[in-house]
C-alpha cells in the first residue's frame, strides 16, 4: 500500500481570511466579556471586521471571515451548537445577506455607517424571527423589538464610524 | 469630533435619522397596544354603535337616567356629558388607546376603544 500523501495549497487568499477571521473571533470574544443587561443587547464589535473586509476584499472574503467568526467563537465560549450559537447564526446570515444588497447602494451617498446599520438591524431581525420561531414561540418576544432596534442603530452607528475611519486611515497610509 | 463627522456620507445621515425615527415609533406602537382605532359603544351591555376614529361625530345614547353623549374625533373618543351623578366616565377625558374604557354605571352606557388586534384584559405567566 503507498502512503497517500494530501497536499494543501494555502493561497494568499487563505492567509488573509484566517488572520482576519482571528481578529474578528478576538473582537467576539471581547463582546462576549462585555456584560450586558438584556441578553442580545451588545456592541457587536467583530461586524468591524465584516464591513471592514467587504469594503476592501469584497463580500466573498466577508462571508468566510464571518463564518469562520461565528463558529470559532462559539467553540471558544462552548456555545457551539447550543441556542446561542444558532441564533449568533442567524444574525450572521441575515446581515451578510443584507450586506449583498447593501454594497451596491450608490458609494457616494451611503458608506460604511449605512451598512453597519441596515446589517445590525437585519442581526436583531433573523434573531427575534428565530427565537420566535424556535425558543419562545410567543409574540411577546416582539415586544423587545424596540429596545433591540435602537441597540442596533446606536451600536450600528458607532461601529460604521470605526470602520469608516479605519478606512480612511489605512487608505492615507 | 470635526473627523468623525466628514466620515458620514449624506446617505448615511438620511439612514440614520430614518432608523432612529422607525425607532422611536415603534416603542409606542408595540408597547401600548397601537393606537385605537375604533370606538365601540355599550348599552346594557349590548353594541349600540361602532364607529371608526376617523371622522367628527356626536353619538347620543338614551340610558334609563337620561341622554348620554359621546365624541369621537379623529384618534379619540370622550363622554361629553352624562346624567350620572358622580361623572366619573366624563372627567375619564379622552380615550385613544386600545382596551382603554369609560363607564357610565348609571346609565349603563359603557365608551371603549379598540385596536387592530384584540387586547388582553390580563395576561399571566
Amino acid at each position: 500500500m503507498t502512503p497517500s500523501r494530501i497536499e494543501l495549497r494555502i493561497t494568499e487568499e487563505d492567509r488573509r481570511i484566517a488572520r482576519l477571521a482571528a481578529a474578528a473571533v478576538g473582537l467576539s470574544l471581547l463582546d462576549a466579556a462585555i456584560p450586558s443587561p438584556l441578553p442580545g443587547v451588545k456592541p457587536g464589535l467583530a461586524n468591524i471586521v465584516t464591513l471592514f473586509v467587504l469594503a476592501r476584499h469584497g463580500w466573498n472574503t466577508a462571508a468566510w471571515v464571518t463564518g469562520l467568526r461565528v463558529v470559532v467563537g462559539s467553540l471558544l465560549l462552548g456555545q457551539f451548537l447550543a441556542p446561542g450559537f444558532f441564533l449568533a447564526l442567524t444574525g450572521a446570515l441575515l446581515s451578510l445577506a443584507t450586506l449583498a444588497l447593501a454594497q451596491h447602494l450608490p458609494r457616494r451617498w451611503f458608506g460604511p455607517v449605512s451598512w453597519s446599520i441596515l446589517a445590525a438591524l437585519a442581526h436583531i431581525g433573523g434573531q427575534l424571527l428565530l427565537a420566535r420561531l424556535w425558543l419562545i414561540p410567543h409574540d411577546g418576544v416582539f415586544l423587545l423589538t424596540p429596545i433591540f432596534a435602537a441597540t442596533a442603530v446606536f451600536f450600528g452607528t458607532i461601529n460604521g464610524l470605526i470602520v469608516a475611519r479605519l478606512l480612511h486611515e489605512t487608505q492615507s497610509a | 469630533m470635526k473627523h468623525w463627522l466628514t466620515l458620514i456620507r449624506p446617505g448615511d445621515w438620511l439612514l440614520m435619522l430614518v432608523a432612529a425615527a422607525a425607532v422611536g415609533v415603534s416603542f409606542p406602537m408595540l408597547w401600548q397596544g397601537g393606537l385605537g382605532e375604533r370606538a365601540i359603544i355599550r348599552l346594557d351591555g349590548q353594541v349600540f354603535a361602532e364607529h371608526d376614529l376617523q371622522t367628527r361625530r356626536t353619538v347620543t345614547v338614551p340610558g334609563p337616567l337620561g341622554k348620554t353623549v359621546i365624541a369621537i374625533e379623529p384618534g379619540r373618543a370622550r363622554v361629553v356629558s352624562d346624567p350620572g351623578i358622580r361623572q366619573y366616565c366624563v372627567r375619564q377625558g379622552w380615550l385613544s388607546h386600545p382596551g382603554e374604557i369609560a363607564i357610565c354605571a348609571p346609565n349603563h352606557v359603557s365608551l371603549a376603544i379598540s385596536g387592530r388586534h384584540r387586547a388582553y384584559d390580563s395576561l399571566t405567566y
